[in-house]
């Protein structure tokens, strides 16, 4: 096929696009509002949530602090432990929503030994609450810390301990905007090209395309280009949307993370291949791509809940799951910052699925009706 | 020289349990340059045939080739070749005519300007539209851009699946003038249509229904084989005609046609007997005069034939 | 005789563009009907209003003395409606399809299982009878659609391109039956590609750009038009044509 058969494919695939206005915004306007929900549920704040004290030591500075925790309009506190045996009960009973515990002897380690503990434990069955909740008690014993420490050349230290029930590797705030651009790019990659395939061989130019010189696989490489660079934009309004509207910096190397990006859009490719050679009509394809590819993406990638957690099957089954690695990909390179020596591995998998699923679709490829 | 030869060609789809046969040993030729007609109703396996043609499907058995080409061994170079309109409009809806033309013009490695005089006559018609999307236009203007698709890259042979289905008999009309035309310039048309009328257009048709080639011959001959006398009868009142000829002794068959119907007459029995045998009933205004057959007459009388599977066809299959 | 179907200046515009524009027509009760006019002259937006799934930007109409602006729904239980393009559940018996189509109309049981019997001897499809629909052959399904669209006893029938792609045989086969429905005293108004079917018809109107550009019976149109046929008649007419469909 010559390069200018090429770009007039890709041209043609433009015009379906730039044409069809509605999808076109949805297309683009779906990971912004993504973002922006996300974005507000994660910031939605916490007020009066019902907490507990167990207090061991019950001196001067217990009180006081839990006097502080009472006054703040986060918590409100509905009771008093008496011993550590009530702590799992009063979670269970769905009445408090974080336990807050003094050691026997708080106010005496904090006065002699300028080191005191206090131990935080939170309900993270909803992890984003816990993880409010705990921030906020943190910043009111910071605030009593620095209050007492006024004046002093020895600062008193309290040190505070997280234990995070039934979600211990709880997962960080910022785990959703790794979330949703592998959702986004799966679903406009292997979906859109799915559709757009089988939406010929519905309208039967499909056929008129087959019984022309045209060699057929590159009929499908090149409605794949626009999907690729669509993603491109969406990438970039995702990045652009969490660094400068929520605050999530970029830590790694941008060319980096794009590069992975452009990968992932590879392999989400190569499956929307798969789907349109396997059906004939736009709602299976539709269908397929929603409960084949979109759910695991959600369910199984680590961005909803935690892969850790799950049974054993499921754990093996998120492997084949593609969103899994580049999600594990984003959240180092964006998150934690490192660089490509700790995704390779990662990296590799992501690589050799989608040589893997090219070679399957290619083969399955039919250049001829059935 | 044979441009379209198709031999003992089997289709069937379905599974091994529930069988359905789209081609049962269909075998032609198409000379170079004939315009060919596929006359059938819908099942008929005219489409199957024609994907067999296009390299689209592979048949179960028998061979076929285009140009001199093997329709299974020899795909890529018929795919250069040959000129294909299926039977719905397959054409871009949401772009214009003109980038429809544009678009096929490119994937068949050529340009417009190349092959203009050929589609000249048939795009001229369309091109003072050519900026309106193809999806807004009229069922006859979308025919006449399919053709001028199907032709931009001067195909050796034209595959028309069914162009005038669903079409007015204004239109239909028209297409078949531009067929006219075509064939004058030498390219071979095999076309498909369930319109018996459309048969006489062509230069030899082959009658088809339910996968079973009926008769293959000019429109003349097939005429010139109905051998058994046809007369054309009307009365005042029509359908108690129909019926009282279809329980007529010398009846080979009487059907609706037009505005008369038409009896066909056993060997041995004449108008005078027919003239009689009606007199004896209540008919008024009663007229009858030989007519000759057409196509259609010939068709009814082959898919009737007591020989050969298209005979009871038309009952559901088992 | 009481007519089945009448229009007074019958209009429908879809913004600047009139459809159907200003038809006035009658048909009479046990007619057969024929309607016809090229793709785009107005024929299925007209249809559409007399089967009250459209509402007349102004005009009346009224069918089985229904008017189709105030009274659609009784109109729609007067009516039975059948196109070439959506006829029958394909994933359903034949059985399965009369019982459904019935049940949409409230017929009662024993009307049912009486006139499912009458229905499939006439049709001869006793042994189908529990076959899918979308195992017979295409002109069955034509007949079998016809025969449940008429199943509740309508008063009118409208039939949109009933023997499209159909077999000569099933397509006479077919007319018998709109024969025997119009012999039941069932009005039929029937849509049409082949011009040997206007034939058929009782009386014939050719629509032309929106409006009735012609209407009586075929012998008249013939006489009319100084043509030997209803191809040459409708030639003439939609020669004349300003637009197509569109």
């Amino acid at each position: 096929m010559g390069k200018s058969q090429f770009l007039s494919f890709i041209k043609k695939e433009f015009y379906h696009i730039l044409r069809d206005r509605k999808t076109l915004f949805i297309l683009l306007g779906m990971p912004v509002v993504q973002i922006v929900i996300f974005g507000f549920a994660l910031t939605n704040e916490v007020k009066n949530s019902a907490i507990a004290v167990l207090d061991q030591s019950k001196d001067d500075a217990t009180a006081s602090l839990t006097g502080e925790l009472d006054a703040s309009r986060y918590f409100e506190i509905v009771a008093s432990l008496k011993s550590a045996a009530e702590i799992g009960p009063a979670f269970r009973k769905g009445k408090v929503k974080m336990v807050v515990v003094f050691p026997p002897g708080f106010g005496n380690d904090l006065k002699h030994l300028n080191n005191a503990q206090v131990q935080l434990i939170a309900d993270a069955s909803d992890p984003n609450v816990a993880n409010t909740l705990t921030n906020y008690a943190n910043a009111v014993i910071m605030g009593y810390q620095d209050r007492v420490n006024q004046g002093l050349k020895l600062p008193y230290t309290i040190k505070t301990e997280y234990r995070m029930l039934y979600n211990p590797q709880l997962k960080g705030a910022y785990s959703f905007v790794p979330g949703v651009m592998a959702m986004v790019l799966m679903l406009i990659c292997t979906m859109m090209t799915a559709i757009t395939i089988v939406k010929e061989k519905e309208l039967g130019t499909m056929e008129v395309m087959l019984v022309s010189p045209v060699q057929p696989l590159k009929i499908v490489v090149a409605k794949a280009v626009p999907y690729l660079l669509l993603s491109c934009v969406n990438i970039a309004s995702i990045l652009l949307l969490s660094v400068f509207v929520l605050d999530v910096p970029i830590n790694g190397s941008l060319p980096l993370l794009v590069a992975e990006s452009i990968l992932f859009t590879l392999t989400s490719l190569s499956l929307g291949l798969l789907i349109s050679s396997a059906t004939g009509s736009q709602q299976t394809a539709m269908f397929i791509s929603l409960t084949g590819m979109f759910l695991p993406t959600v369910m199984l990638s680590g961005f909803m809940f935690p892969v850790e957690n799950m049974p054993l099957p499921l754990r093996v089954i998120s492997n084949v799951v593609p969103a899994k690695w580049y999600y594990i990909i984003v959240k180092s390179v964006m998150i934690k910052g490192v660089g490509f020596g700790a995704v390779w591995k990662e990296t590799l998998v992501l690589a050799g699925m989608t040589a893997f699923l090219l070679l399957i679709s290619i083969k399955k490829f039919k250049i001829r009706l059935s | 020289m044979k441009s379209v030869t198709a031999q003992d060609l089997v289709k069937t789809y379905g599974t091994k349990k529930d069988v359905v046969t789209a081609l049962n040993n269909v075998s032609f030729e198409v000379e170079q340059g004939e315009l060919f007609g596929i006359i059938g109703p819908d099942g008929a396996g005219k489409t199957s045939l024609f994907r067999i043609l296009t390299t689209l499907l592979l048949a179960d058995s028998g061979r076929a080739t285009v140009d001199n080409l093997d329709v299974v061994k020899d795909l890529k170079a018929i795919r250069k070749r040959v000129g294909y309109m299926p039977g719905r409009f397959s054409l871009y809806q949401d772009l214009t005519v003109a980038e429809n033309l544009e678009f096929f013009a490119t994937i068949f490695e050529t340009s417009i300007q190349e092959n203009y005089d050929l589609i000249k006559d048939i795009y001229q018609q369309i091109e003072p539209f050519k900026d309106r999307r193809a999806g807004k236009l009229s069922g006859g203007m979308k025919q006449k851009l399919a053709l001028s698709c199907a032709l931009i890259h001067r195909p050796g042979v034209l595959f028309l699946d069914e162009p005038t289905t669903g079409v007015d008999a204004v239109s239909r009309k028209e297409f078949w003038d531009m067929l006219k035309t075509l064939k004058r310039q030498g390219i071979t048309i095999l076309v498909s249509t369930p319109y018996m009328d459309e048969a006489s257009l062509c230069d030899r048709v082959a009658l088809i229904q339910t996968g079973n080639i009926l008769s293959i011959d000019s429109p003349a001959g097939i005429v010139d084989n109905f051998k058994p006398t046809l007369l054309a009868v009307r009365a005042n009142q029509m359908y108690p005609l129909l019926l009282d000829l279809q329980r007529y002794e010398g009846a080979r068959d009487a059907y609706a046609f037009g505005e008369y119907h038409h009896l066909v007459l056993k060997s041995g029995f004449n108008e005078a007997g027919v003239r009689s045998y009606l007199d004896r009933s209540a008919h008024e205004g009663v007229e009858i005069k030989p007519s000759r057959p057409v196509i259609e007459d010939c068709f009814i009388a082959l898919m009737k034939q007591p020989t050969g599977a298209a005979a009871d066809n038309h009952q559901p299959s088992a | 005789m009481q007519d089945a179907i009448t229009t007074r200046n019958l209009t429908k515009t879809f913004g600047s563009f009139t459809a159907v524009d200003a038809i006035t027509f009658h048909v009479k009760k046990g007619e057969i009907f024929g309607f016809l006019g090229a793709n785009g002259a107005g024929k299925t937006t007209a249809m559409r209003m007399l089967c009250g799934l459209s509402f007349p930007t102004s005009g009346k109409a009224t069918v089985a003395g229904f008017d189709v602006a105030t009274e659609t729904e009784k109109i729609k239980r007067s009516i039975g409606y059948m196109s070439q393009k959506f006829s029958l559940y394909e994933d359903l018996t034949v059985r399965e399809n009369i019982r459904f189509y019935a049940g949409i109309y409230g017929k009662s049981r024993a009307f049912i299982r009486e006139k499912t019997s009458r229905v499939l001897q006439q049709l001869r499809l006793e042994n189908e009878a529990d076959k899918l629909v979308g195992a017979l052959p295409l002109g069955w399904k034509q007949k079998l659609a016809f025969s449940v669209a008429i199943f509740h006893e309508p008063e009118i029938v409208f039939l949109d391109e009933p023997t499209g792609g159909v077999d000569p045989v099933t397509r006479r086969e077919f007319w018998n039956l709109i024969y025997e429905a119009a012999g039941d005293g069932i009005t039929v108004f029937v849509t049409t590609h082949y011009m040997d079917e206007a034939e058929y018809c009782d009386r014939v109107s050719i629509m032309v750009d929106g409006k009735i550009g012609a209407l009586d019976s075929p012998k008249g149109l013939k006489e009319t038009f100084g043509v030997n046929s209803m191809d040459e008649v409708f030639l003439k007419l939609a020669r004349g044509a300003k637009r197509s469909d569109g």
